[in-house]
């Protein structure tokens, strides 16, 4: 099963997550939001398939390079 | 019966109409609150602009008894106060990080401006064709095209030295502009990218800036521009001390009131001032409707140069940027920079380009500060 890793992309706060292990995702939903510079910036899922690992969460300050989840 | 003749009634008919600008007042005060456009800036503004053409209120009354808004404005607007300071509350909020980590976004920012040289020969060459209509001289032109820089303070600044009966339509233009960005910009990007341009993939992990280059930066790039343009020196040395405030580490309750408690009052004067210059006899004639109509052509333009540039520098160098990010060159912080990071992440989810736009943002409002200067220099 090909893995994708999907990682922060900028230093902020994790203020919500919007989906649990073994959700079935779609390219472009929602994964969580991240507060940073004022703005609340959603990261999005890069390919379909389904969330196995959350790493991250919510209330965490997080850093560029930290992994938020695993989607195979 | 003889307080009646003191009432505003008998003022509010005729033409320059203040009905009129009280329905201007309404709407910019509808759009701040009910559209939430920029409304830090356009609820003081409508207000200011209800408030001082409601008939006999004396707020904008000149001279001995003058009123309590012409002080604000004689003293804030005409001797630059405002502008200026909140050009240091500004750096104070900014940071410099993106820009330094990236250099070649410096370009960027620079290229944008040139959509305010291209606004200025356009509203000179419009000037010219109907000479009769409206005065297009060279100082309204510079005017009207520094709106393209999407920098309230800095056109505000200008407008002040070069042509000060302007300044009413210039603020309102490029604040309503700025607010309008995220509908003002789209249109455009797609226009000159192509889809695959605009999925880009560009990596988040920007380099780490060093506390030592963030201190330097901000007195290197003021010296450099300062001796280069000396007329910039208020709005650029105050941008950099506002910065060196809060990267020194040492002056940081200097830092938190300046970009907070002193950029909330400076805005709240400057907004009220803005307003209150708008007097029907000020605002309601041809130059207001000129100066919006090129006030979009600057606007356009300088996205429009911007995403050229990056179009530019990709065909020379290899490592490819996302040419939208040439759009954040428009100094609209950080409402550029977030149409970007919206559009990037459409074109492609794994993209989040919001720093990598933050360094032509910022570089924007050097830019158009530095264009401010070069046009000082040339005309004042």
């Amino acid at each position: 099963m090909a893995q994708e890793i999907v990682e922060v992309p900028i230093t902020g706060k994790l203020i919500s997550i919007e989906v649990k292990v073994g959700d079935a995702v779609q390219e472009g939903d929602v994964i969580c939001f991240i507060e940073s510079m004022k703005m609340e910036n959603p990261i999005l899922v890069p390919v379909a398939g389904t969330i196995t690992e959350i790493q991250v969460s919510v209330g965490e300050v997080v850093e560029t390079g930290n992994v938020i989840a695993v989607i195979e | 019966m003889f307080g009646l003749f003191e009432t505003g009634f008998a003022g509010l008919g005729g033409w320059p109409s203040p009905i009129l600008m009280i329905a201007i007042g309404v709407v910019l005060l509808y759009l701040g609150i009910a559209k939430k456009m920029e409304p830090l800036l356009l609820v003081p503004i409508g207000f200011g602009v209800v408030l001082v053409n409601l008939p006999l209120g004396g707020l904008m009354d000149p001279g001995e008894s003058a009123g309590v808004i012409y002080r604000i404005f004689f003293h804030g607007l005409t001797w630059e106060i405002i502008p200026v300071f909140i050009f240091l509350g500004l750096g104070a909020m900014q940071d410099f990080g993106p820009l330094i980590a990236n250099p070649k976004t410096l370009l960027l920012g620079a290229g944008a401006q040139f959509g305010v040289y291209f606004a200025f020969f356009s509203a000179l060459a419009i000037g010219n064709l109907i000479p009769g209509v409206v005065t297009i001289g060279v100082n309204e032109a510079a005017a009207i095209g520094i709106i393209g820089g999407a920098d309230g303070p800095t056109t505000i600044y200008l407008t002040n030295r070069l042509a000060p009966h302007f300044i009413g339509a210039t603020a309102v233009a490029a604040y309503t502009y700025m607010a309008l960005v995220p509908i003002i910009q789209p249109p455009i990007i797609k226009l000159l990218t192509t889809k695959k341009e605009r999925a880009i993939y560009m990596k988040p992990q920007l380099r780490n800036v060093s506390r030592t280059e963030k201190l330097v930066f901000p007195v290197i790039a003021s010296l450099i521009i300062i001796l280069l343009v000396p007329k910039s020196a208020p709005l650029i040395g105050m941008f950099m001390f506002g910065n060196l405030l809060v990267i020194s580490g040492v002056t940081d309750r200097l830092a938190d009131t300046a970009a907070n408690a002193f950029m909330n009052v400076l805005t709240i004067l400057l907004g009220i001032s803005v307003g209150a210059i708008m007097t029907a006899e000020n605002f309601l004639k041809l130059e207001s409707l000129m100066v919006f109509a090129l006030g979009v052509v600057a606007f356009s333009a300088s996205t429009a140069f911007g995403i050229l540039l990056a179009k530019l520098m990709n065909l020379v160098s290899k490592e490819k940027i996302n040419p939208m990010i040439g759009a954040a060159g428009v100094s609209a912080v950080p409402m550029a920079a977030r149409v970007v990071q919206r559009m990037g992440q459409e074109a492609n989810p794994r993209n989040f380009l919001l720093m990598h736009a933050m360094g032509p943002n910022i570089a924007g409002v050097i830019g158009t500060a530095t264009a401010a200067g070069i046009f000082l220099g040339m005309l004042g």
